[in-house]
């Protein structure tokens, strides 16, 4: 049992268990934060594989920016605990086996194709921050301009779309 | 070192996870942010197969999910707002207009 | 010789006649139809005639003249086109068919001026006479078995001439089924044929065929068999037992029909097929044997029944019927060119007997029952007279045509050996016991119909001659009656027998000492049996005589005592009867119950509906997945999501679903 491996289970404990307390919270603001605590732990998983910069960007823009964007709106609309309707029929016991076989199906496919995937070698000795930018600045410049579009488009749509109705 | 199975078994068990937060949950923020974790669960992928690949690509992805992720995120909450004003509830069984 | 070059033009002036009557003809009134009717036969029968005496011109190595019109079926190595063939026999079948025809033609002018539908009758008159030439010039057997579909298509037509009466319909029908079950025979024949031999053309089969010897193909071999099938198709149209059930039914049409179709021309088509195979059928001595003695027991089955009958075409039908048993006879001893003689014969006189009885039943305002007529011989003077010859002629009196015809049968029937040695004598008896029965029930017919007492009301019924254009026909046939004979005559003193010879070049007889020892034999014994034919024709007249005119009374004593034969007779031994139960309702049981229950709408529909109401069903079902519901949606996502993953790793997902078992 090597510290990496504890480190390991421990952060995984973690972002299971939140996003259990995701689902079973009844209260959405609790979901919220539940789901902060799984994006924080993921991003010590990161550390723990040495994507340092990813790692950063995870807790600065999903913990920094979205989830306070969920929170902000979840208090904006006032959102309470959620009613219990069941109007679905195929979202009860049915949903939960498809979800366990879908997650069974994932899970066995990729974990038993080991032949193409070894066992991580040293970390932290290549993913450098100087590395990567230069692959998004050389390689993938023109998917990273498009996301910079693709933002900007985002912005526009969600001010026009959540504009409060003109009064006549 | 740690295997990388691990860590796709922990990206699979937290999708499946999401995917039951997706199913079960009624409040459309919260169906919102199943959809957040399935996205991170995928990043986690992502990330363990570069690492054991040793070539950075599924991080330079990973970067792109995020900034997508972050963009449909505002979009879609915008369009939650414009919802709950219409129907008075956030209760996504409420929205159904196509129903017969 | 521009008619023997274009042959086409015989049957063709039929057929045209028969489209402009059909097309244009409701409107014109009778004298334009008549002109187009009639003339065009006409014409057609000079045409014939030009074309026989441009024959008679031709050297002998051109004799069978074949002309090909054109291809109509070309598959591989087999042609089968639209050729027309000239040689003796189709001179003579060219000019009974359009001769008869034309005489017939004529007399309708008159018989059926009141009728409604004149115009009708006469384009499918022409029409049948278009199919009849086709079928006797014909130069294959594919086009003959067009014509011969054309005829009986053209009989049903015609028998259901008045179709708005059930009984005239159901008779049409009667015929046409009749008909095709010996069709069914003869194509299969062809098919056998054509098989062994890979052509159906006359000249090239025949050609092969010639040089088998008689035994070749064995007892049952391939040519008994085709020839059966051929005989089969043959006893289908020519109404020899069991398929002649449907001669009787069709004197439903009018008379003019049942004296052309069923008498002269339509029902001799069989005895032509059977004549002009005659090198197949010289090979295989057991179809022979068949054809000789189903033929003598129609003719001897036939007369009796006809002994009976008292409406005045039904005795006709059932004479027609036991003349033709006796041609079948003829061509199964081998007696080919006896048997298309007593063709040309009852041709002629079969006909005159039918129009007469047309005349009879125009003079009686539409009756046609023997036991209300009687003492019309005063009324009807030439009606009578020509009605007397064609008796004369078909009893077999000498010197009339029928008395040569069947005492040549007679005689070959006699020196039959086919079967055993003394074969052929127990086939003379039944045929003289036959033309005892016919000489009765003719002259029968003739006491009943014109001496005795009136059995008619006076006032009711204006009996009237008939107008010249029935009559003349009638005078016409009866010359021919009297004289068509005389081409055999003089076989009788040592002379030889014109109408054999002429056909000789068409029935070659296999090797030449056995005709000569064959004639030398026949001339001593024609003359004793001529003498005993006309002894028992002479003894059926007069038993005749007595019964009907010496003592009226004596017929219904003798069908009272005899009441269990007279009614089995009167009822034709109750055949109708029997086909009816035995093949008509199992067929119409089976049709019904299996065919239209079963099949039809149990499983053609059921199939049909079936997949309908499937196709409903599972629409039923997929219209629940739309339920409006997005947590149902969001289930939906992830089944899909399930599928994929599933279909892309599927090599991975078999050892997963193994273990999972």
């Amino acid at each position: 049992m090597t510290a990496p491996l504890i480190i390991f289970f421990v952060l995984a404990t973690l972002a299971v268990g939140g996003a259990l307390s995701l689902i079973f919270q009844k209260h959405p603001i609790h979901s919220a934060l539940s789901l902060i605590v799984v994006m924080v732990a993921l991003a010590g998983l990161y550390l723990l594989m040495g994507a340092e910069f990813v790692a950063a960007v995870q807790i600065i823009v999903y913990g920094g920016a979205i989830m306070v964007l969920f929170v902000f709106v979840i208090m904006l609309l006032n959102a309470g605990i959620e009613e219990h309707t069941n109007f679905s029929k195929l979202a009860g016991f049915p949903g939960l086996l498809l979800a366990f076989a879908l997650t069974g199906f994932i899970a066995a496919t990729i974990a038993r194709s080991t032949d193409t995937v070894q066992a991580a070698s040293q970390p932290g000795n290549m993913a450098s921050t100087r590395d990567l930018s230069t692959m998004i600045f050389k390689d993938f410049v023109y998917p990273f301009e498009l996301t910079s579009f693709l933002i900007l488009v985002a912005v526009l749509g969600a001010i026009v779309l959540a504009q409060r109705e003109a009064k006549p | 070192m740690i295997p990388t199975n691990y860590y796709i078994v922990l990206s699979a068990i937290l999708f499946g996870l999401g995917v039951l937060a997706f199913i079960f949950k009624r409040n459309i923020i919260s169906i919102f942010m199943s959809i957040e974790l399935m996205l991170n669960a995928v990043n986690l992928a992502f990330v363990a197969f570069s690492q054991a690949m040793h070539k950075l690509d599924g991080q330079v992805f990973v970067l792109f999910v995020i900034v997508v992720a972050a963009a449909e995120a505002a979009v879609g909450l915008a369009i939650i707002i414009l919802t709950a004003r219409n129907r008075q509830s956030l209760n996504v069984e409420r929205v159904d207009l196509l129903k017969l | 010789m521009p008619i023997l070059e274009h042959l086409w033009i015989i049957p063709l002036l039929p057929l045209l006649g028969a489209t402009v009557n059909g097309l244009f003809g409701r409107t014109w009134p009778n004298k334009i139809v008549n002109s187009v009717a009639v003339g065009a036969t006409g014409l057609s029968f000079l045409a014939a005639l030009e074309a026989v005496r441009e024959f008679f011109l031709l050297s002998p190595e051109q004799i069978p003249w074949v002309r090909q019109y054109f291809s109509w079926i070309e598959a591989g190595n087999f042609r089968a086109g639209f050729d027309l063939q000239v040689d003796q026999l189709t001179v003579v079948m060219l000019l009974v068919v359009t001769g008869v025809g034309w005489l017939i033609h004529i007399y309708s002018m008159g018989y059926m001026a009141h009728e409604g539908g004149y115009y009708r009758f006469f384009a499918y008159l022409n029409l049948f006479m278009f199919f009849m030439l086709i079928l006797v010039m014909a130069a294959n057997y594919v086009l003959l078995f067009v014509g011969w579909e054309g005829v009986g298509l053209a009989s049903y037509l015609l028998i259901g001439f008045y179709f708005l009466r059930k009984s005239a319909a159901d008779a049409g029908k009667k015929a046409f089924i009749v008909n095709r079950i010996g069709d069914f025979g003869f194509m299969l024949g062809m098919f056998l044929l054509f098989r062994t031999f890979g052509t159906l053309d006359f000249v090239k089969l025949f050609d092969t065929a010639t040089p088998l010897s008689a035994e070749a193909m064995g007892h049952l071999g391939t040519l008994t068999v085709a020839c059966l099938l051929l005989f089969m198709g043959a006893a289908g149209k020519s109404a020899q037992i069991p398929l002649y059930v449907w001669l009787p039914d069709a004197m439903e049409g009018p008379t003019p029909v049942s004296a052309l179709i069923h008498a002269a021309t339509m029902v001799t088509a069989g005895v032509y097929v059977v004549a002009r195979s005659h090198v197949l059928f010289m090979r295989a001595p057991t179809a022979m044997l068949v054809v000789a003695v189903v033929g003598c027991a129609t003719a001897l089955f036939a007369a009796t029944i006809g002994l009976v009958q008292t409406d005045i075409k039904k005795v006709l039908a059932y004479s027609t019927v036991s003349q033709l048993g006796y041609m079948f006879l003829a061509c199964g001893v081998g007696a080919f060119s006896a048997g298309i003689f007593h063709l040309m014969t009852h041709a002629f006189f079969k006909a005159l007997l039918f129009l007469a009885a047309g005349s009879v039943i125009h003079a009686m305002g539409g009756e046609q029952d023997l036991l209300h007529m009687g003492g019309l011989s005063k009324k009807i003077k030439w009606t009578f007279r020509t009605m007397f010859v064609g008796t004369l002629a078909i009893a077999g009196i000498p010197p009339l045509a029928g008395f040569f015809s069947k005492d040549s049968i007679l005689l070959s029937a006699y020196q039959s050996e086919n079967g055993g040695p003394n074969a052929g004598h127990i086939l003379y008896v039944a045929g003289l016991l036959t033309a005892l029965l016919t000489s009765f029930y003719m002259f029968r017919l003739i006491f009943l119909t014109f001496f005795g007492k009136e059995r008619y009301d006076e006032h009711h019924v204006h009996v009237h001659e008939s107008p010249k254009s029935m009559l003349v026909p009638l005078a016409i046939l009866a010359v021919l009656s009297i004289v068509g004979g005389w081409l055999a005559a003089p076989a009788f003193w040592g002379k030889p027998d014109y109408f054999a010879k002429f056909l000789e070049p068409v029935f070659a007889a296999p090797t030449g000492s056995e005709a000569g020892t064959a004639e030398a034999v026949a001339h001593a014994l024609e003359t004793p049996l001529a003498i005993v034919a006309v002894i028992i024709a002479t003894l059926g007249g007069l038993a005749a005589w007595w019964l009907y005119l010496k003592q009226p009374d004596k017929p219904d004593a003798l069908a009272k005592s005899f009441s269990g034969v007279y009614r089995t007779l009167l009822h034709k031994y109750y055949v109708d009867e029997f086909y009816n139960a035995a093949i008509v309702r199992p067929l119409l049981w089976l049709s019904t119950n299996v065919f239209w229950k079963t099949v039809d709408v149990s499983i053609i529909d059921g199939a049909v509906n079936g997949i309908a109401e499937g196709i409903t069903v599972v629409g039923d079902g997929t219209r629940r997945t739309q339920s409006g519901n997005t947590r149902s949606y969001a289930v939906w996502v992830v089944v899909g999501a399930i599928v994929i993953v599933a279909v892309i790793f599927w090599p991975h997902v078999r050892p997963v679903l193994g273990v999972a078992r």
